[in-house]
């Protein structure tokens, strides 16, 4: 599933990044690298920019960009959260 | 004892607090310089270190390099730090990395290293780290990248000495020792290369497994420089091999992205084995703040409130600095004007210096309370909160979200929002906010709508005027931002991709050196261009001098009954004297281009007047239309004159006009500054007044019509 389909509060692993390679040099540098785990922080009003969580470092993306990252959703993990 | 030079440049990604360090190396001695060819700032700092065992002296030149996140042309930012450590001459990297973010600043660290150029790590803000519970092995991860690591603290203090001592000691070293190790197969294809170097003893100014790297990696420099050499024709079919080989291997077809992964490996397996942690107690406080802040429904409200406060803040409390300087200059020049006399000197040096670079220095306190305000939001790390709160709107308009700023600083004045569309990344989006800027009514033309607003709606309506000025201002000026994103800087939307960096509380230092570079920028910058724009407009409207007009107006003077002739007499020896100068006879050449609005050349040499500066518009009208210069906006007889002879559609054309065209010559000095291009400041100039021609006469005809 794309990354705009997660929730706030929702983790996933980065599977595939499907960007031309400037921007995926962009988000590379980021962290943002298939492997990694993130997590949902916010969006914003209409979901128009979300926030995410990469080993520690917070990003902002906008939908367009966000809609280029391929993710696995992990499963009860507001469950997890929960705890 | 002759001091030896040290070039250090400094690089690091956003937000790891490299300008902290700088001012924490340098104590006192900070001195900011542009950097030739560039508009991003470089600046440079010297420190000296004393060697404790036979002192030398060294004398360490800081260049502090445009934060950034990779070696690329991503930004304009970027591009000026991968060119400079590319091109230019230095001794070695000072790398700066934020320990509460090792692994992704670790990505840049793979990147420089592959530079095979002397290098120190500062493990930064390490004292932050070691709060949220994050241990690092500084020794070990020496080992692993090959270079000396430090660990820092620009806040207290820490390791800033070792930090010295180390870029001394790395700098007496014939070369470096860095090292990434690469997976196998890539090591395999590395060592064949170098071994090809050392069979024909190549001669290279850097290490042979580096210059290996650099050609595996496709680097244009590299290909072009050893393009011409002899050796080229036997290392060209053992380069094709060896990225055969790697392709392979890894199943891609990209070398940058091979690369990249390997990169990535590389700092995650550092990282693994130098750090330990002992909590998780990180980041809880930014979530929370981040809880409020970008909350879905409360983070707009709160923001619009902060800016509101801001510029509260800015105008009435500048207001008092601001009168105390104006007062200062016009005692000035009523003491210039007593010692010389009623002469031409004491004319040029009272109207023309001193009342120019009044006005300009006028405004400083402004500048200085709104870079204030500004870099708080920003070293606090509120303002990246603000782009991903206002992108989504933006964008629709082909603006970034962090054009806020700027657009927000124009209604103060369009001079320091120029400057701060600095914080823009992307050419595209900066352009695009520079050219609108102008649309945002700045403060200096206030006196215009006051004036025009009072005379024809009566004062209770001019508040709601003014405020309906403003909106159609901000309105025409997204619009020209999505007409321009839409037909003239085309192509693909910067991506949006930001980094949240932690709230912090802001260092006051720091705070200092940016308000004081930014305002000494300013009052060179500006102040030396409105200098000569003023002494300009003063001589266009003094000549050419008309002795017998004078005379003859001086006898009716003498003659006349009551003072309030005399009044009226010297105004009108004022208007006709205005009338007979360059300035007036400029007015009377372009009235064919002000006539289709409706304007007469009175107004027509208001507007031209009102380039130096829009105050400007006020005064002059107030000398054409027979009342002495001495008109304040809310003079009522001004107001009772313009009525007497402009009629109402023209009194709208006129307050559209000001509300379109090009804000001032300062502005226009800056805005040439920031874009770099004459092209673009006579796009701007011809663009604005067209627009604004446009839509006077728009308003002329239909409330003509309407009327």
């Amino acid at each position: 599933m794309l990354l705009t389909e997660l929730r706030k509060g929702d983790r996933g692993t980065i599977r595939r990044i499907d960007a031309d390679p400037e921007l995926k040099h962009r988000l590379h540098s980021f962290g943002i690298i298939p492997g990694e785990t993130l997590e949902v922080k916010g969006c914003s009003l209409a979901r128009q920019t979300m926030e995410i969580d990469v080993d520690g470092t917070l990003i902002a993306l906008r939908k367009e960009e966000a809609e280029k990252i391929e993710v696995e959703k992990e499963e009860h993990s507001a469950l997890i959260k929960g705890e | 004892m002759q001091t030896e030079k040290i070039r250090v440049a400094l690089v690091g990604q956003p937000n790891v607090g490299k300008s902290s360090l700088i001012n924490a190396i340098s104590n006192a001695h900070l001195h900011v310089g542009n950097f030739a060819g560039v508009t991003v700032d470089v600046s440079e700092v010297e420190t000296r270190y004393c060697d404790p065992k036979g002192c030398e002296e060294y004398d360490i030149t800081i260049i502090d390099l445009p934060g950034t996140y990779s070696l690329n042309d991503y930004s304009m930012e970027e591009k000026v730090t991968k060119d400079f450590l590319l091109k230019e001459k230095y001794d070695l990297i000072v790398n700066v990395v934020d320990s509460t973010h090792l692994q992704r600043n670790l990505l840049l660290t793979a990147e420089l290293l592959e530079l095979g150029r002397k290098m120190v790590v500062a493990l930064n803000m390490i004292d932050e780290a070691r709060q949220e519970g994050i241990e690092i092995d500084a020794e070990q991860l020496s080992v692993i990248l090959g270079v000396p690591v430090v660990a820092v603290s620009a806040k207290t203090k820490e390791g800033i000495d070792e930090l010295k001592k180390e870029i001394v000691t790395v700098h007496k070293k014939p070369q470096t020792e860095s090292k990434i190790v690469y997976s196998d197969y890539i090591e395999e294809e590395i060592d064949r290369l170098v071994a090809f170097f050392a069979e024909r003893n190549y001669p290279s100014e850097i290490p042979y497994r580096h210059l290996a790297i650099r050609l595996l990696k496709e680097d244009t420099e590299i290909y072009k420089k050893m393009h011409d050499e002899p050796i080229w024709i036997e290392l060209l079919p053992l380069l094709r091999e060896a990225l055969d080989h790697i392709y392979l291997h890894s199943g891609k077809k990209n070398i940058q992205e091979i690369f990249a992964d390997e990169h990535f490996a590389f700092a995650k397996g550092a990282k693994m084995e130098v750090i330990s942690t002992k909590s998780m107690r990180a980041k809880s406080l930014t979530q929370k703040i981040d809880n409020l802040l970008i909350n879905k429904y409360l983070g707009i409200p709160i923001f619009l409130f902060l800016m509101w406060a801001l510029f509260q803040l800015t105008f009435s409390l500048g207001q008092y600095p601001m009168d105390w300087i104006q007062t200062g200059f016009d005692w000035l020049a009523d003491q210039t004007r007593l010692l010389l006399g009623d002469t031409q000197l004491a004319s040029v040096i009272a109207d023309g210096i001193l009342g120019g670079v009044g006005a300009v220095v006028s405004f400083l306190p402004n500048i200085i309370i709104l870079f204030f305000g500004i870099a708080l939001l920003e070293t606090t790390g509120y303002m990246s909160r603000v782009s991903f709160l206002l992108d989504g709107f933006f964008h629709k308009f082909g603006l970034h979200g962090k054009s806020f700023v700027p657009l927000v600083t124009g209604f103060g004045c369009t001079v320091p929002a120029y400057m701060a569309a600095r914080t823009l990344k992307s050419r595209t989006d900066r352009l695009i906010t520079l050219f609108i800027l102008g649309f945002f009514s700045c403060s200096a033309r206030i006196p215009v709508y006051v004036l025009f607003a009072g005379a024809f709606f009566g004062a209770e309506h001019a508040g709601s005027i003014l405020f309906l000025i403003y909106i159609t201002g901000a309105l025409f000026g997204l619009m020209a931002a999505k007409f321009l994103r839409v037909f003239v800087f085309k192509g693909e939307d910067d991506p949006f991709v930001m980094e949240m960096p932690k709230y912090r509380w802001p260092s006051l230092k720091l705070i200092y050196h940016v308000v004081y570079g930014q305002s000494a920028d300013y009052l060179r910058k500006a102040g030396t261009f409105i200098l000569i724009a003023s002494v300009l407009i003063w001589f266009a409207s003094n000549y050419p001098k008309h002795p017998e007009i004078e005379q003859q107006f001086q006898a009716k003077i003498e003659k006349a009954a009551s003072s309030a002739q005399k009044a009226a007499l010297e105004g009108k020896l004022q208007e006709k004297l205005l009338e007979e100068s360059y300035l007036g006879q400029v007015g009377k050449a372009t009235q064919p281009f002000f006539a289709p609005l409706g304007f007469d050349w009175k107004l027509g040499v208001a507007l031209e007047a009102g380039l130096a500066a829009k105050e400007v518009v006020v005064s002059t009208l107030g000398v054409l239309y027979s009342l002495g210069d001495t008109v304040n906006a809310t003079a009522n007889s001004l107001q009772a004159q313009l009525k007497k002879y402009v009629s109402l559609p023209v009194a709208l054309a006129f307050i559209v006009f000001v509300m379109l065209y090009v804000p001032c010559f300062a502005a226009m000095a800056v805005f040439k500054q920031e874009t770099g291009s004459w092209l673009y400041l006579l796009y701007l100039f011809t663009g604005t007044t067209g627009v604004a021609w446009v839509f006077s006469f728009l308003t002329y005809n239909l409330v003509k019509l309407m009327v």
